[in-house]
């Protein structure tokens, strides 16, 4: 074992330095790095105590000792301190939207929220806003899935061209540019305050971005019937132009201004 | 599976996890855990859905509006709403108690009483009347560009923002000095 990784380390070095210096100069020397305590204080809600109330729970962090995003140091905290603190988290790389939560008063996704290294101010971290908890920091999406099934995500054309490809001119899929990167994270929805009032009826920016999604899309024949769903108080009027969702998307996506779109369309229609 | 299993375990787990610092230790622990106390409770899978049911009755909602970072947007879009709102209410008083006593009402009546008014009095009566009318007129018009898809993105939101708050400082005191 010993001898395959001193083999491998060989392969890698370059002959010339190995030649010039020995192997104990190439090392680095582990720099000691100074103690940089901050304190995260994490939302808690256990299920099995169902009548405790939720707490915020404080854990104090080595920022030096762990990794620079708020997700090291959730991950840092679940594995050294505390196993029982529940959050979701799959690509640590914000393209699968699962760690979406809200970190100092804004929603984003932790994986891409680098700590504040101020260690004299703490940081809050909290579940997605006005969503029902199934454990600390886990909201249940289970409304927002079904408001996204309840605009048919999906091309609707029964005039599909058989046996070559469906082809779009490129200014046709320009028009789906800065739509068709969301990835579902519920960030803008739940930062939208109509949503929080009214997330019963009203749809919120993620579902009616991707409404708009497939209403822009030259390929689908279902645009009428879609904006006919969308024609009454609640599914999209509710939306009063507040701007939360385009202020705390994070991939950097508008959906106000698609909402905006879809009312304007409906107006002209 | 899983959903068929009731585990009362949470406790036990966390203390144990929590105790034993090594991951070797930890091992240990939870597999002696699992061959001695584990306790199970043979349900069917039709019984998941009202397990389920129960739980979803005792969640919380988590906070909303107490934690969400003060921002240009909402915070605007409760200003439009409580100017908005005043400006209304202020308005429906005034016609349905002129309807009710159009004599005591009467803007001969309304002119006398402001002008035997100290200055000061005036001076923030205006201020209170005026800063609502000119940010709800101002931020109005903003909403109408952004029906029209006009500085429909982030950064025109801001700057139109900031645009509305400006003029109507300067709205303000153009009313008050009227």
């Amino acid at each position: 074992m010993q001898s395959l990784v001193a083999r491998s380390a060989l392969k890698r070095t370059p002959a010339v330095r190995t030649f010039a210096s020995s192997a104990a100069r190439l090392q680095a020397t582990p720099s000691e790095k100074p103690v940089l305590n901050k304190e995260f204080k994490i939302y808690r809600w256990n299920p099995d105590t169902p009548a405790e109330k939720p707490t915020l729970q404080s854990y104090t962090l080595d920022l030096n000792q762990c990794g620079p995003m708020v997700l090291d140091a959730l991950i840092k905290i679940k594995n050294e301190m505390d196993p029982t603190l529940t959050f979701r988290r799959s690509c640590r790389e914000g393209i699968c939207g699962s760690c979406a939560m809200n970190i100092n008063g804004q929603n984003t996704l932790a994986c891409l929220c680098r700590i504040d290294r101020n260690p004299s101010k703490d940081s809050k971290i909290y579940p997605l806003p006005h969503m029902y908890i199934v454990k600390d920091l886990v909201p249940d999406l289970t409304l927002f899935y079904k408001q996204y099934k309840s605009i048919e995500p999906y091309l609707k054309n029964d005039n599909v061209p058989e046996g070559r490809e469906f082809l779009q001119s490129v200014e046709d899929r320009k028009k789906l540019d800065g739509m068709y990167e969301c990835i579902l994270c519920a960030c803008c929805s739940t930062s939208c305050p109509s949503y929080w009032w009214n997330q019963d009826e009203y749809l919120g920016p993620a579902t009616l971005m991707a409404a708009y999604r497939w209403m822009a899309d030259s390929r689908d024949a279902y645009k009428a019937q879609r904006m006919e769903r969308l024609q009454n108080e609640m599914s999209l009027y509710r939306c009063h132009t507040i701007f939360n969702c385009a202020r705390t998307c994070p991939k950097g996506l508008n959906p106000a201004q698609a909402i905006a779109k879809i009312k304007l369309e409906l107006a002209a229609d | 599976m899983n959903s068929s299993r009731a585990l009362g375990l949470g406790p036990v787990f966390r203390q144990a996890a929590v105790a034993s610092r090594t991951s070797r230790d930890r091992r240990l622990t939870y597999t002696s855990l699992f061959d001695r106390n584990i306790q199970t409770q043979s349900l069917p899978p039709s019984a998941a859905e009202k397990i389920l049911n129960e739980q979803r009755l005792k969640r919380p909602s988590s906070p909303h509006f107490t934690i969400y970072q003060p921002q240009l947007t909402w915070l605007g879009s409760i200003a439009n709403r409580i100017t908005g709102a005043g400006l209304s209410t202020l308005m429906y008083a005034y016609f349905i108690a002129y309807l009710a006593a159009p004599e005591t009402f009467a803007s001969a009546n309304v002119i006398e009483l402001v002008g035997s008014m100290p200055d000061i009095v005036k001076y923030a009566g205006k201020t209170i009347l005026a800063a609502p009318f000119a940010f709800h007129s101002l931020n109005g018009l903003r909403h109408l560009s952004w029906d029209l898809t006009k500085f429909i993105t982030l950064k025109g939101a801001y700057s139109s923002g900031y645009a509305v708050l400006g003029a109507t400082a300067i709205g303000t005191v153009a009313l008050v000095l009227m």
